[in-house]
C-alpha cells in the first residue's frame, strides 16, 4: 500500500511545476550569497578624534590606534557635539576624547585619563569597537611607562607580572564564515523540510483530494509515512547539496564524520517534518499552515543560538531554547564541522532529537482524522 | 468611490469571516517581540569556564573566584591535566579553560613571574573574543591588587560611555531588526495569497467583468490588510516601549509615519508576489520562506551593512526592512529627528510607487 502511496505523494512534488526547483535553487542560493553577508568581522571601524591636547603623546596614540588595522580615521573634530554629529551621519563609530593637558598630567600628576564613546546602536559591534580600542590604550599606557621609566629600571621587570596568552581552538583564524556555513545549511533544510510538509496536507484538503485518501482503506500510520518519506529523502538531497557547496566553494569539510552529520541529519528532518504534518492537520486553509509553521520557524531561528549566543539568554529563555530542535541541531552542526565531535560526544543531543522526532510524528498520526 | 467602498468591505468579511487567521496574525507578533526581545542579546553573560591547575594555591583560587563573580563567567569544572582540555571542548562543557602553570602561585612570589594561558572554543569568534578580553581583564585587575603600592604609576585611565545603550540592553539593539522583520513578513505573507487564491477558486473572473478599474481592486484588497497591521504595528510599539522597556526617543510621529509607509511597502510586495505567482502554494512559499533569510541577514538587523562586500550592500538596498529598520534604529534609539531619516523615507516611497506600478501592469484583465 505504501508503495502507491509513495509514488502518488513523489509525482504531486514533481508535477508541481515550483517545488522541484525551489529544491535546488533555494540553497544553492542562499550558500552561495549569504555567507558574504553573515559577518561579524570588524575591520575598518570608522574612528572620530577630538585632540585637545595636541601634544606628541596625543599624536601617538591616535596614529597607533589607526595603525592597528581595526580602526581608519574618518574623523577630526573640535568638540564633542561635532563628533557625535559625525555619528548621527553615520561617518564613525566611535569617539575618542583626549583631554587638554593629557601629555602634562600623565608626566607630572602620573594620571590622566581619555575619553571613549561607542555608538551602541548595534551592540556587537559597539562592544566589539570599545573592546578594541581600550585594549589599544591599553599597551599604550605600557609603552609609556616603560619609556618614563627609563631602560634598565624597567617598571615591567620590578612589577609581579601575569603573562597572559590567548588560544583559540577550532577556529584559530576567528573566521566568521566557517561559523556560519554550518548554520546556513541548517537552516535551508530546516525551512524546506518544515515549510513543505505543512502545506502538504492542508493542501490536499483545499484541493479536495483529501476526501479519496479518508474513505479508502489507508491506516493512519501508513498515511503519514508516506507524507514524511518523501520529505525526508528530500531533505537528505539539500544536505548533500550543502555540503557539497561548502566544500567546493568555502573549501570546508567537517573535522568530524559525514555519517555523524547524515546520522543527526536523518533525525533532525523527521524532527522538523513530523512539525511540519502536525500544523497540516490542524490547519483548515493553507494560508493558516502557512502562519503557523512561519511563527516556529522565525522563534526556532532565532532563538537557536545561529546569531546571538544561547548562553546569554535569560534563565526561561534558555529553558525555552532547550525545547528547540533547532537549536540541538544547530550544536551538532557547528562541532562536527569545527571540532569533530562524535555521536557519544554529542548524546545529549542525540537524544534530545529522537525524543523531539518520536513525539512530533507519534502526534501527526494521532491529529489525522479521517472524520470532519 | 461607491463602488470602491463596497469592494473593501468585501475584502474585510473575506477576512474578519476567518476567526482562527486573525487570532494568529494578532497573536503571533506578541509572542514573537517578547520572546525576541527578551531572549535576544550579543552581550556576553554565564560563559562556562574550566579551569586547569595543579596545585591549589591561593592566588590561583583567587582568580578562579574573581571570574566565578563577575557576570561574565561561570566556572564549572576544573580539570588537572592537559589531556582532559580537548574533552571538556568536546563535550562542550566550557567555552572557556584558564590553564594556570604548574607552581603558579610560587613563581609569581619568588620570581614575580607567572604564566596563565587562556584556551577559547573559537567556534563563535566573536564571542571568543569578547570572553577572552574580559577574562584577560579580571586577571590584570588581580595584579592591580597584589601589587598595591606598587601599581603602574603612570596610569591612562579610558572613561568609558556607550551611546543611545549605556547599559546595552539586548532590547534596543534587536526591536528595531525584530519589527522591521515581523512587519515586513507577515504582510507581505497576507496579500501574496489575496489575488492568486481568486485565481485559484475561480472568482477572479467576477471581479475581472465587473466594471472595477484593477488599481481599485488592488486598493480594495491592500486597505483590510493595511489596518490589520497598523493594529499589528501599535501592539509591538505597546509591547516593547511598556513591557521591554525600549523608549521612544525621537519624534513618534515621525515613526508612525515612517511604519505606515513600510506597511503599504510590505503589502504592496506582498500584492505584487500575488499577480506574478501561479497558485497560492508558490506564492506563500515565496513570501514566507523566500523572503525571511534574505530580510534576516541582508537588512542589517542583526549584521551590520557596511561589513558586507560592495555587491551584497547593493543587494541590500532593495531589501525595504533595510531602510525602515535603519530610519526606526535612528528615530527610536538615537533620537534623531525627521530630518535624517530623509532619505530612507524617499526610498521607500519610490519602492512603493513601483511595486504598485509594476503589480498593476501585471495585473492581467483576461484569464489565460
Amino acid at each position: 500500500m505504501i508503495k502507491f502511496l509513495l509514488r502518488k505523494e513523489f509525482k504531486q512534488i514533481i508535477r508541481n511545476p515550483f517545488l522541484p526547483r525551489m529544491i535546488f535553487i533555494f540553497p544553492l542560493m542562499v550558500l552561495l550569497v549569504f555567507p558574504w553577508a553573515a559577518s561579524y568581522e570588524i575591520k575598518n571601524l570608522n574612528l572620530s578624534v577630538i585632540d585637545n591636547d595636541h601634544s606628541s603623546y596625543s599624536r601617538r596614540l591616535t596614529e597607533k590606534i589607526v595603525s592597528s588595522n581595526y580602526f581608519r580615521l574618518t574623523n577630526v573634530s573640535a568638540n564633542y557635539k561635532q563628533a557625535l554629529k559625525s555619528i548621527e551621519k553615520k561617518q564613525s563609530d566611535i569617539i575618542l576624547e583626549i583631554p587638554p593637558h593629557f601629555e602634562k598630567d600623565l608626566v607630572n600628576k602620573q594620571n590622566s585619563k581619555v575619553m571613549v564613546s561607542a555608538n551602541a546602536v548595534n551592540g556587537m559591534k559597539g562592544g566589539m569597537s570599545m573592546t578594541y580600542l581600550v585594549s589599544i590604550v591599553t599597551d599604550f599606557n605600557s609603552e609609556i611607562t616603560d619609556e618614563l621609566l627609563g631602560g634598565a629600571a624597567s617598571f615591567s621587570d620590578s612589577k609581579p607580572s601575569i603573562q597572559i596568552d590567548s588560544q583559540y581552538k577550532f577556529n584559530p583564524h576567528l573566521n566568521y564564515r566557517v561559523f556560519m556555513v554550518p548554520a546556513l545549511i541548517v537552516l535551508i533544510l530546516t525551512q524546506l523540510c518544515g515549510f513543505l510538509p505543512a502545506i502538504s496536507i492542508v493542501f490536499e484538503k483545499e484541493l479536495g483530494t483529501m476526501e479519496q485518501i479518508n474513505v479508502s482503506p489507508v491506516p493512519k500510520t501508513t498515511f503519514i509515512l508516506a507524507k514524511l518519506i518523501p520529505f525526508w529523502l528530500i531533505g537528505f538531497l539539500v544536505i548533500t547539496i550543502g555540503s557539497a557547496i561548502a566544500w567546493a566553494v568555502y573549501g570546508l569539510v567537517p573535522a568530524g564524520y559525514y555519517s555523524t552529520i547524515y546520522l543527526f541529519a536523518g533525525i533532525y528532518i523527521l524532527t522538523v517534518s513530523g512539525l511540519g504534518l502536525v500544523v497540516s492537520n490542524y490547519a483548515q486553509t493553507l494560508q493558516q499552515a502557512m502562519f503557523v509553521i512561519f511563527f516556529f520557524m522565525l522563534v526556532f531561528i532565532m532563538l537557536s543560538g545561529l546569531y546571538t549566543p544561547i548562553d546569554s539568554m535569560p534563565e526561561w529563555a534558555k529553558w525555552v531554547a532547550s525545547f528547540n530542535p533547532l537549536k540541538h541541531f544547530m550544536v551538532v552542526m557547528r562541532s562536527v564541522y569545527l571540532k569533530g565531535s562524535n555521536p557519544l560526544q554529542l548524546s545529549k543531543e542525540l537524544f534530545a532529537l529522537i525524543g523531539f522526532a518520536v513525539f512530533f510524528n507519534v502526534w501527526a498520526v494521532l491529529s489525522y482524522r479521517k472524520k470532519n | 468611490m461607491k463602488q470602491l467602498f463596497s469592494f473593501i468591505r468585501k475584502e474585510f468579511y473575506h477576512i474578519l469571516r476567518d476567526k482562527t487567521t486573525i487570532m494568529i496574525l494578532l497573536l503571533m507578533p506578541i509572542i514573537q517581540i517578547i520572546l525576541f526581545g527578551f531572549a535576544l542579546t550579543t552581550e556576553v553573560k554565564d560563559t562556562q569556564v574550566a579551569v586547569l591547575t595543579t596545585t591549589n594555591d591561593e592566588a590561583s583560587s583567587r582568580i578562579i573566584d574573581k571570574l566565578n563573580a563577575s557576570a561574565y563567567f561561570d566556572v564549572v569544572a576544573k580539570i588537572h591535566n592537559e589531556d582532559e582540555i580537548q574533552t571538556v571542548f568536546r563535550d562542550a562543557k566550557a567555552k572557556l579553560v584558564v590553564v594556570f602553570e604548574d607552581h603558579f602561585a610560587e613563581k609569581l612570589r619568588h620570581t614575580g613571574k607567572a604564566h596563565i594561558q587562556l584556551i577559547a572554543d573559537a567556534t563563535d569568534p566573536n564571542a571568543a573574543t569578547s570572553f577572552t578580553f574580559y577574562a584577560s581583564n579580571i586577571i590584570n585587575s588581580y595584579q592591580q591588587e597584589l601589587m598595591g603600592e606598587a601599581k603602574n604609576p603612570y596610569q591612562i585611565i579610558p572613561e568609558v560611555k556607550m551611546l543611545y545603550n549605556p547599559q546595552m540592553e539586548g532590547a534596543f539593539n534587536f526591536v528595531p531588526g525584530v519589527l522591521g522583520m515581523i512587519l515586513i513578513l507577515i504582510c507581505a505573507m497576507m496579500t501574496s495569497i489575496a489575488i492568486v487564491r481568486e485565481k485559484e477558486m475561480g472568482t477572479m473572473e467576477i471581479l475581472l467583468v465587473s466594471p472595477m478599474k484593477p488599481i481599485y481592486t488592488i486598493l480594495s484588497k491592500i486597505t483590510p490588510y493595511f489596518v490589520l497591521s497598523c493594529v499589528n504595528f501599535a501592539t509591538i510599539m505597546l509591547l516593547s516601549v511598556f513591557v521591554l522597556k525600549v523608549p521612544i526617543a525621537g519624534s513618534f510621529l515621525s515613526l508612525v509615519f515612517v511604519s505606515l509607509l513600510y506597511i503599504f511597502v510590505a503589502l504592496a510586495l506582498g500584492l505584487l508576489i500575488s499577480t506574478i505567482a501561479s497558485t497560492q502554494i508558490a506564492a506563500m512559499l515565496i513570501s514566507g520562506m523566500g523572503l525571511m533569510i534574505p530580510v534576516m541577514l541582508l537588512s542589517g538587523m542583526i549584521f551590520p551593512i557596511e561589513n558586507m562586500p560592495v555587491p551584497l550592500q547593493i543587494v541590500s538596498s532593495i531589501i525595504p526592512a533595510r531602510w525602515y529598520i535603519s530610519a526606526v534604529k535612528s528615530i527610536m534609539i538615537q533620537g534623531l529627528g525627521f530630518s535624517s531619516i530623509l532619505k530612507e523615507v524617499g526610498v521607500l516611497a519610490l519602492m512603493a510607487t513601483v511595486l504598485i506600478g509594476i503589480s498593476m501592469k501585471k495585473f492581467k484583465v483576461r484569464l489565460e
